[in-house]
């Protein structure tokens, strides 16, 4: 095992098992990233559809759809995600799943709020007399309009993904064939105390990504804001 | 008094269907899993197929899911959360033997990222856009960019390794015998670390919820008048700003206790924590699959009860929550 800064080849030096850390921190850069996203879109999606049908159809639906949403929000998101990990078992498609389970019940809650005031609105009106189908309505009138806020969210929604990403890895329940951070904190828990920066260097990597997606997603929001408060 | 009784009978009801589908969402979904009990008990144990068909069939295992789910719903209205395979103990007592400890983990969590936390909003939301407003703010966004195993690893590091100031882990010193104040410090010694690596994560979003919401109440009329009655700054800022800002603080509380318990499983992990989060993940690690469906329930009741004692107080904070129900 090589320390950081000993060797320039290896610049951060390698784990017990003689890992480049340096490369390590590149593919588990993918992963999270990957992971991130697809989960929070895929949050955003189920969360956005099932916002959308609740508040546009209202009624019965509407209170079975809340329902699920109020159970959904009242479980523990991690402990859910645990849960489904290892029952399906691990692997990429079952991560981004998990966490997507847990966080579908913003979007979800945004979204039925901004509906339910899109339709009592005349455009809305308008397309009923003209005879389109309510689903129609709902997806191709409502949906864009119901969009902006749920997005606004949509950077919150990914760092907490690749948070979540990182835990569930550092517990031993991420993909087993990839290289994630969290799996290599995990791994230099067991030399903590020779060789912390093992477990210190690939958090400072996490830190330094969701802070990049935080501001990313700021950045994001107050150029539309100003954009459109201009015009 | 009666406005809290009224909202009480109102949550408890709309309570009843969210668990039903909790416990019948959960069991399904533990029904996907490969294996059952019987699998995981002859896995330690070994045996040939005539045992586990008939331990299958004193366990009921052998009857269809719906069965054993009306079984299960039956056993629930009892309190009997079934039994463990990896612990050899009914699960109640399992579960109920780690949940103070939890509990203690997250209510010191709860109270140092809540205090110290809207302490620091009112720092930085008593001067906006000063120096130290900015600092806070930035400082309060990487806070919250940190994974929660990671600062306690570091902590570990830190605290533990380095100055050997806190124990790296467990609850207390086993086997020490000490009693009354001696082990209330030799707990709060161990605990010391788990609590601030939970606390400092969450102490940011009420730092800036804090901050935003005094930014809010500052510009209301009410301060305006109290300026203008020469009040002094220290008063405006605490009687005033602070107290109005602190009811979307409350409602966080209720809707962080979810999160927390999630954070709470990689925390006790990391450091050794005999608690509900730690039992989660042994369950997941020895496919107790009934544990973990036992644990699942009970933390939804304990977000259930914690969200109503919070809506309960808010209630009492402010008065205009259910007066109109109260007139009617």
């Amino acid at each position: 095992m090589h320390r950081w800064f000993q060797d320039w080849s290896l610049p951060l030096g390698t784990d017990r098992l003689g890992r480049d850390v340096l490369a390590g921190l590149f593919h588990g850069a993918r992963t999270s990233l990957a992971v991130g996203l697809a989960s929070a879109a895929t949050a955003i999606i189920i969360g956005t559809i099932v916002g959308t049908l609740a508040g546009f159809i209202g009624g019965l639906t509407d209170e079975v759809l809340m329902r699920v949403t109020d159970a959904f929000q009242t479980v523990p998101g991690f402990l859910l995600a645990l849960a489904f990990v290892s029952v399906v078992g691990p692997s990429l498609f079952v991560v981004v799943l998990a966490i997507a389970l847990g966080t579908w019940t913003g979007p979800a809650r945004i979204a039925r709020a901004e509906v339910l005031s899109i339709r009592e609105r005349d455009y809305i009106a308008s397309a009923r007399v003209i005879g389109m189908p309510p689903l129609e309505i709902a997806f191709r009138e409502v949906l864009p309009n119901a969009l902006p806020p749920v997005l606004a969210l949509s950077s919150v929604i990914v760092a907490a993904a690749i948070l979540t990403e990182a835990a569930l890895s550092f517990l031993g329940l991420g993909d087993p064939n990839r290289v994630t951070w969290g799996g290599m904190i995990a791994e230099g828990r067991t030399v903590l105390r020779s060789a912390p920066f093992l477990s210190i260097i690939p958090g400072i990597a996490l830190v330094l990504t969701v802070l990049g997606v935080y501001l990313a997603g700021e950045g994001a929001v107050e150029t539309t804001a100003t954009r459109r408060g201009r015009s | 008094m009666r406005r809290a009784f009224i909202l009480l009978r109102r949550r408890l009801i709309g309570s009843i269907p969210v668990l039903l589908i909790v416990v019948v969402g959960t069991f399904l979904l533990l029904e996907a899993a490969p294996g059952d009990a019987v699998d995981a008990y002859i896995g330690t144990t070994g045996g040939d197929a005539g045992l586990i068909e008939s331990l299958r069939q004193s366990w009921g295992l052998d009857q269809s899911a719906g069965t054993r789910l009306a079984a299960y719903l039956w056993s629930l209205a009892h309190l009997d959360l079934g039994y463990s395979v990896t612990f050899s103990r009914p699960i109640r007592d399992v579960i109920f033997e780690r949940l103070p400890n939890t509990l203690l983990l997250m209510g010191s969590a709860t109270a140092l990222s809540f205090g110290l936390g809207s302490a620091l909003g009112i720092v930085a939301g008593a001067r906006p856009g000063s120096f130290r407003d900015r600092f806070l703010s930035i400082g309060s966004l990487a806070l919250y960019a940190v994974p929660g195993f990671w600062l306690g690893l570091v902590l570990t590091v830190i605290f533990s390794v380095q100055l050997r100031w806190f124990p790296s882990s467990g609850i207390e010193t086993i086997a020490s015998g000490k009693t009354g104040f001696a082990r209330t410090l030799d707990i709060a010694q161990h605990l010391a670390l788990p609590v601030a690596a939970l606390g400092v994560i969450y102490l940011a979003l009420y730092l800036r919820i804090m901050r935003a919401g005094m930014a809010e109440v500052w510009r209301m009329d009410f301060v305006l008048a109290a300026r203008a009655k020469g009040l002094s700054r220290r008063r405006i800022v605490i009687r005033h700003v602070a107290r109005n800002a602190l009811l979307p603080l409350v409602t966080m509380l209720g809707l962080q206790s979810a999160a927390m318990l999630g954070g709470s499983v990689v925390i006790e992990s990391v450091f050794s924590v005999p608690g509900l989060g730690r039992l989660a993940q042994e369950a997941v690690s020895s496919r107790d699959t009934p544990l973990l469906l036992g644990i699942i329930l009970v933390c939804a009741v304990l977000v259930i009860v914690i969200n109503l004692v919070v809506d309960i107080f808010y209630a009492v904070l402010d008065p205009r929550v259910g007066a109109s129900e109260e007139a009617a």
